[in-house]
C-alpha cells in the first residue's frame, strides 16, 4: 500500500511532457544514472529525455554517445567541452555559450557511457533522426530500424512518415512500418492487414518479416495440447530420424538410454574381463548381432543400464507426439501469414522463372554468337574449323591489345569490333587458302587440320600473353544490372550481348538474303556444281565465307571477353557448345542455329534451375539431351530440305 | 588358316619380332632384372608407351580401317583405368584400414571397417559412404570383367543409337567428342562417387605386392603391356585381314554402296567400334597402374584428339603406322617439354621448346595432314615396296 502510494507521488513529481524545463534541470533529476549509466539503469531516463520534447536533446544524446560529455566533480553538473591550451573552457548545454574558461582538466569527469548503453542512446536517437532535416542521417535512421525490427520502434516511425518529404523514403518508410506492425501490432486485425499487405512484396526482408511470424520450435507432448497454435505434427521415420525423436523424449522423461554403434563399442571396451565381455570372447565381437547380446548380458547383471530395444523404441514413439508449434499463439494470424507467404512464394517462383528466362536468353544470344560462323562454315563448306575458338580468343585479345593503346573503354570498344572482326576475317581468309582449300573431299582431314592450327594457335597465345587472365574492361555504361523487380535482374552487358546478338541476325539476314555475295553463297550452299556451272566463282565464294564466318567468331570473342576472363583458353571453353549449337540447329541456316542456340541456352538454365549448385552436371545432362536428340532429328531442327541436303 | 594369315599379313611378323627384341632388351637394361642401365621410372614411361600404342592400333582401326573418326576412344581407355583404379584403391585402403583397426580391443565388424575404408577413400571430397557404383570394387575378378564390360557396354549403346540413326562423318566425331566432354564433365564432380577433380591416387602399390620393389612391378606391368600389345596387334590384323576387313574397308570408302550390295552397314560398325572400345579400356587398365594417378582431365576431349593425331601421323590404316606415331609423338614430346631439345637463339629471341613445342606439333600435325596423308608408315611402305 505504501509502495504504491510514493510510486503515484514519484509520478506526479516527474514533469509532465511539454513542460517547460531546461536540459540541465532535467538531467541533474537524474544526476546519478547519467553521470554512470548502466545499461540497467539508463532507460528511464531515456525515456524522460525523449519525453521532454526539447530542441537540444538529440544534440546530448549523440554527445553523450560519443563521450563528450563531462561531469564537474564539484557540483555534478553537465557540460560540453572545449580544449584551450592546457585548461578547458566549459560550454553550456542548451545554449552552447561557454559558461566557464580556464578551468583546470581534474575537475572534470569523462562520462563514459559502455556499449550496452551507447546501444540504448542510439535507439533513442533513431526517433530524432526519422525527423531530421538531413537526409542521410533519416536514411541512416531508417536502416538503423531495418537492422533490428523492434516494437518500441513503431510510433516513431510511425510519426516521422507524414512529415516525410522525399517519396522513395516515405515509401521505404511505410514499408518498415507495415513490416513492424505485421510483426508487432497491438491487435491482431491489425496485424493480419499489414501481413496481407506484404503479399505484393518480394524483397528478401518482408519475407524474413513472414518467416519470423511463422517461426516454429519443436515440441514433444503426450497428448497434443489444446491452446498451442500447431504448424504440423511430425512423424519419427518419416520427418525426423527416429533416433532423434527418442533422444528428445528422453530428455522429457527418464528412458532407457540408446545405444548406437559407435558408443556400444567404446562402452563394452570399457568392461573387458579376462578377454571377455558378459562372457562373449573379445574376439568374436565382431558383430553387432554379438556386441547387443553382450551389452545385455551386462545390463541384466546390472553393470550397465538397460538399454532401449526396437520394442521400447517404438513404444515410446507412438506413446509420444511430436509437434512444431508456431511461436505466435494467434492462428489467425500465423494461417494469414501462410497464406501470404505462399502467396509470396508463387510470386517469387514465377519471378525466379522470369530471371531465368532472361539468363537462358542472354546465354543463348552468346551461343548464337559463338556459333553462327561455324555454322556457315559449315553450311556452305561441309567443313567443321576446330580452330573456331581459338577465332573467338583471337578477337578476345584483340580487344584486350586495343585497350592497351586506347585507355577510354566507350572509344576502344568501338575500335576493337571492328579491329577484331578485321584481323579474324584476314586469319580465316588466311587458313582457308593455305590449309582448307587443299582438303575439300576429305572433311574428316580438314577436322584433324584445323584442329592442329587450333592447338598451334592456342599455344602462341600462350606465349605471347602468359597464362593468367587477361582483362577487357567494359565501359561505365555497361556496368551495374538492370533491377526489374527484388528478384529479377539482368547486367547490362548481357543486354548489350543480346543487342549484339540481334543486330548480327539482321545483318546476316540481310547480307544473305538481299546482297549478290548472299546469292551466291546460297547458291554454293544448296548445290556447289550448279553454282559454278552458272558463272559462280565457288573458290571466291567459300573463301569470302569463311572469312566472314571468322570474321564473326572474332566480334563473339570481343563480347565474351566483356564478361568473362580472357584467357588463351576461352575458346576451348565455348567450341562443344558451339558445335552442339550447330548440330542441333541443323547445318547452313541462320534459323536453325538461332533456334539451337534458343535450345541449349535454355536447356543449360533450365537443367541448373533443377541443380543450381552444380553446373557441370548440368552441362553433362545437356549433352546426354542432345545425343539423344539427335537420334530424333538427325538433321537439327531446321534441316536442308531436297538435294541440298546431300548425302 | 593361321599360316594364310601370316602370309598375308608379313607385317604381324614383323612387328612381333620386334616387339620382342625390344621387351628383351628393356629387361636386360632394367633395373630390377638387368644392369640397371634404364632407370625404373623410364621402365615405366616405355610400358605405358605400350599401352598408348594398344589404343592407338584401336583408334587405327576404328578410323583408319573403317572411316569412324571417334573422338571418344581415350574416354574408353580412361573408364578402364578408373575400374581398375577403383579396386586398387579399395584394396590398398582396406589392408591400411584393417592394420590400423587391429590394435582395438574389440575387433571391428564389418560395416565399421567398410565405413572406415569410405571415409578414407571419399573424406577428401566430404563424403563417407560408398556410392553405388562401387560395390564390386571389393572383387578383383568383377572389377576386370568391369574394364571390359563399361567401356564395352557404353560402346554399343552410343554406337547403336549414333548408328542406327545414320549420324556419320564429322557429325559423328563431334557427336562421341560430345560424350567425352560429358564423361569427364560427369566426373569433375564431387559427387560423381570417383573422388571428383582428385581422381584416384595411388594406383601405383598394389595390394598384395607390397614388400616387391617398385622397379620389379614396373617390369611386370611392362610386360603385360607389351604381351597386351602384341595379342592386339595380332587381334586388329586378324579382324581388318580377311572378308570381315574386306567389309570394313569398303565401309570406310563409301557405306552407301557397301549397304547397298546387301550388308549390314551398322553391324559391321558397331562391332569395330565396341571391340576397339573393349581393347581401348584394356590398355587403360594396364596404363593407369604404371602411372599412378587417374583423374577427369586424363579424359577430356583434348586427349582423344591426340589420340587421332598420334594416328595420323604414324599414318592411317596400317597398325603399324598407329605404333609409330604414337611411339614418335610421344616420346617427341617427352624429349621437347622435358628440357632435352636444345633452345635455338635468333639473336631477338630465345625458342624455348617447352613453350613452342606445342606449336611446332600443331603446324606438323597440318603439314602432316596436307602433304603425307600416308604418314610415317606410308615411309615404310615405301621402302618395303622398294626392296
Amino acid at each position: 500500500m505504501l509502495r504504491a502510494l510514493l510510486a503515484v507521488l514519484l509520478i506526479a513529481w516527474l514533469p509532465a511532457p511539454g513542460f517547460s524545463q531546461d536540459l540541465q534541470s532535467l538531467l541533474q533529476e537524474h544526476q546519478e544514472e547519467v553521470a554512470k549509466p548502466s545499461r540497467r539503469t539508463v532507460t528511464p531516463v531515456l525515456e524522460a529525455l525523449s519525453a521532454s520534447g526539447l530542441p537540444e536533446v538529440p544534440r546530448f544524446l549523440e554527445r553523450w554517445q560519443g563521450k563528450a560529455v563531462y561531469v564537474r566533480e564539484a557540483d555534478g553538473l553537465f557540460f560540453y567541452i572545449e580544449e584551450t591550451g592546457d585548461t578547458l573552457t566549459l560550454l553550456d548545454l542548451t545554449s552552447g555559450d561557454a559558461v566557464a574558461t580556464g578551468v583546470a582538466s581534474d575537475a572534470l569527469d569523462q562520462i563514459k557511457p559502455n556499449g550496452g548503453v551507447r546501444r540504448a542512446i542510439a535507439e533513442t536517437l533513431v526517433q530524432f533522426q526519422l525527423s531530421d532535416p538531413d537526409i542521410t542521417k533519416r536514411q541512416d535512421a531508417v536502416d538503423a530500424i531495418a537492422r533490428g525490427l523492434d516494437p518500441s520502434q513503431i510510433p516513431p516511425l510511425a510519426a516521422s512518415i507524414d512529415g516525410e518529404p522525399d517519396a522513395a523514403l516515405k515509401t521505404r518508410k511505410e514499408r518498415l512500418l507495415n513490416y513492424l506492425v505485421a510483426r508487432f501490432g497491438d491487435t491482431s486485425e491489425a496485424r493480419i492487414e499489414a501481413i496481407e499487405a506484404l503479399s505484393s512484396d518480394l524483397s528478401v526482408d518482408a519475407r524474413a518479416v513472414l518467416s519470423q511470424i511463422l517461426a516454429t520450435r519443436t515440441e514433444i507432448a503426450e497428448d497434443l495440447p489444446e491452446d498451442a497454435n500447431i504448424a504440423r505434427v511430425l512423424v519419427p521415420g518419416t520427418d525426423l530420424p527416429e533416433a532423434e525423436a527418442y533422444a528428445m523424449i528422453g530428455e522429457q522423461t527418464d528412458l532407457p538410454a540408446l545405444v548406437d554403434a559407435s558408443s556400444i563399442r567404446t562402452t563394452l571396451e570399457r568392461h573387458v574381463e579376462d578377454g571377455k565381455v558378459g562372457g562373449i570372447p573379445v574376439g568374436q565381437l565382431g558383430t553387432s548381432d554379438r556386441r547387443l547380446r553382450a551389452y545385455d548380458t551386462l545390463a541384466e547383471a546390472g553393470t550397465l543400464p538397460p538399454r532401449a530395444t526396437p520394442e521400447i523404441i517404438a513404444e515410446t514413439l507412438a506413446a509420444w507426439t511430436i509437434y512444431e508449434a508456431y511461436d505466435e499463439p494467434d492462428s489467425a494470424i500465423t494461417d494469414a501469414a501462410e497464406r501470404t507467404q505462399d502467396a509470396v512464394q508463387t510470386r517469387v517462383g514465377m519471378s525466379q522463372a522470369g530471371d531465368l528466362a532472361l539468363d537462358a536468353i542472354s546465354l543463348a544470344s552468346i551461343y548464337f554468337l559463338a556459333a553462327i560462323g561455324l555454322a556457315i562454315t559449315f553450311g556452305v563448306m561441309g567443313v567443321i574449323n576446330m580452330a573456331h575458338g581459338e577465332f573467338i580468343m583471337m578477337g578476345a585479345y584483340t580487344g584486350y591489345v586495343v585497350q592497351l593503346f586506347i585507355p577510354d573503354y566507350t572509344l576502344s570498344l568501338i575500335v576493337a569490333l571492328p579491329l577484331a572482326f578485321a584481323v579474324t576475317f584476314g586469319a580465316g581468309v588466311a587458313m582457308e587458302r593455305l590449309v582448307i582449300r587443299w582438303l575439300y573431299n576429305r572433311p574428316l582431314e580438314t577436322l584433324l587440320a584445323t584442329f592442329g592450327v587450333s592447338i598451334a594457335l592456342q599455344q602462341l597465345a600462350k606465349n605471347i600473353f602468359g597464362t593468367q587472365a587477361r582483362p577487357l574492361t567494359s565501359p561505365d555504361w555497361l556496368d551495374g544490372a538492370w533491377q526489374i523487380n527484388d528478384v529479377i535482374a539482368i547486367s547490362y552487358i548481357r543486354i548489350a550481348i543480346f543487342v549484339l546478338a540481334l543486330l548480327f541476325l539482321a545483318l546476316l539476314l540481310f547480307i544473305l538474303k538481299r546482297t549478290r555475295l548472299g546469292l551466291e553463297v546460297r547458291a554454293v550452299t544448296q548445290n556447289p556444281r550448279m553454282a559454278a556451272s552458272m558463272g559462280i566463282n565457288p573458290d571466291r565464294i567459300k573463301m569470302m565465307t569463311f572469312g566472314l564466318g571468322s570474321g564473326i567468331a572474332g566480334i563473339a570473342g570481343v563480347a565474351i571477353g566483356l564478361y568473362a576472363k580472357v584467357t588463351s583458353e576461352m575458346g576451348a571453353d565455348y567450341i562443344v557448345q558451339s558445335f552442339m549449337t550447330v548440330v542441333v540447329g541443323g547445318v547452313g541456316n541462320v534459323w536453325g542455329t538461332l533456334a539451337g542456340a534458343f535450345m541449349i541456352g535454355t536447356l543449360q538454365k533450365g537443367i541448373e534451375w533443377f541443380n543450381p549448385s552444380n553446373t557441370l552436371a548440368a552441362q553433362t545432362y545437356m549433352i546426354l539431351f542432345i545425343i539423344l536428340f539427335i537420334q530424333f532429328r538427325p538433321k537439327g531442327i531446321v534441316a536442308l530440305k531436297g538435294r541440298a541436303a546431300g548425302d | 588358316m593361321n599360316r594364310s594369315f601370316i602370309a598375308r599379313n608379313p607385317s604381324v611378323l614383323w612387328f612381333l619380332a620386334f616387339l620382342g627384341i625390344f621387351t628383351l632388351a628393356v629387361t636386360l637394361m632394367a633395373e630390377a632384372t638387368g644392369t640397371g642401365f634404364i632407370s625404373t621410372s623410364f621402365v615405366k614411361t616405355l610400358g605405358k608407351t605400350l599401352c598408348l600404342c594398344l589404343v592407338a592400333i584401336a583408334m587405327d582401326v576404328v578410323w583408319g580401317y573403317c572411316g569412324i573418326l571417334s573422338l571418344g576412344h581415350f574416354a574408353f581407355f580412361g573408364i578402364g583405368g578408373y575400374a581398375i583404379g577403383m579396386w586398387l584403391m579399395y584394396a590398398r585402403t582396406e589392408t591400411i584400414v584393417t592394420d590400423s583397426m587391429a590394435a582395438q580391443v574389440v575387433p571391428p565388424s564389418p560395416q565399421e571397417v567398410s565405413d572406415a575404408i569410405a571415409s578414407q577413400i571419399f573424406g577428401v571430397v566430404g563424403a563417407s559412404e560408398f556410392p553405388p557404383i562401387w560395390a564390386f570394387a571389393h572383387s578383383l575378378p568383377l572389377q576386370l570383367l568391369m574394364v571390359v564390360l563399361v567401356p564395352g557396354l557404353l560402346a554399343l549403346v552410343f554406337g547403336w543409337l549414333a548408328f542406327r540413326s545414320r549420324v556419320t562423318g564429322v557429325y559423328l566425331s563431334i557427336l562421341t567428342q560430345a560424350m567425352t566432354l560429358a564423361l569427364s564433365l560427369y566426373l569433375f564432380q564431387n559427387d560423381s562417387g570417383l573422388r571428383g577433380n582428385n581422381g584416384l591416387s595411388g594406383l601405383q602399390n598394389i595390394p598384395g605386392f607390397e614388400s616387391t620393389p617398385q622397379s620389379m612391378v614396373s617390369m611386370v606391368f611392362f610386360w603385360a603391356s607389351a604381351l597386351a600389345l602384341a595379342l592386339g596387334y595380332i587381334l586388329f590384323a586378324w579382324v581388318v585381314s580377311g572378308k570381315m576387313g574386306s567389309v570394313i574397308r569398303a565401309i570406310r570408302d563409301d557405306e552407301t554402296r557397301v549397304r547397298f550390295l546387301g550388308y549390314h552397314v551398322e553391324s559391321y560398325k558397331l562391332f569395330v567400334f565396341t571391340l576397339t572400345a573393349v581393347i581401348a579400356g584394356i590398355a587403360g587398365a594396364l596404363y593407369y597402374p604404371q602411372a599412378g594417378i587417374i583423374n577427369p582431365a586424363e579424359i577430356a576431349p583434348i586427349a582423344s584428339i591426340y589420340l587421332a593425331v598420334w594416328v595420323a601421323i604414324g599414318g592411317r590404316g596400317r597398325l603399324y603406322g598407329a605404333v609409330m606415331g604414337t611411339v614418335f609423338v610421344t616420346l617427341a614430346s617427352s624429349w621437347f617439354t622435358g628440357g632435352g631439345a636444345p633452345d635455338i637463339n635468333l639473336g631477338f629471341y630465345t625458342i624455348q621448346w617447352t613453350d613452342w613445342w606445342l606449336v611446332l606439333l600443331g603446324l606438323s600435325f597440318v603439314a602432316v595432314t596436307l602433304f603425307a596423308p600416308q604418314g610415317l608408315g606410308g615411309l615404310v611402305d615405301k621402302i618395303a615396296r622398294k626392296s
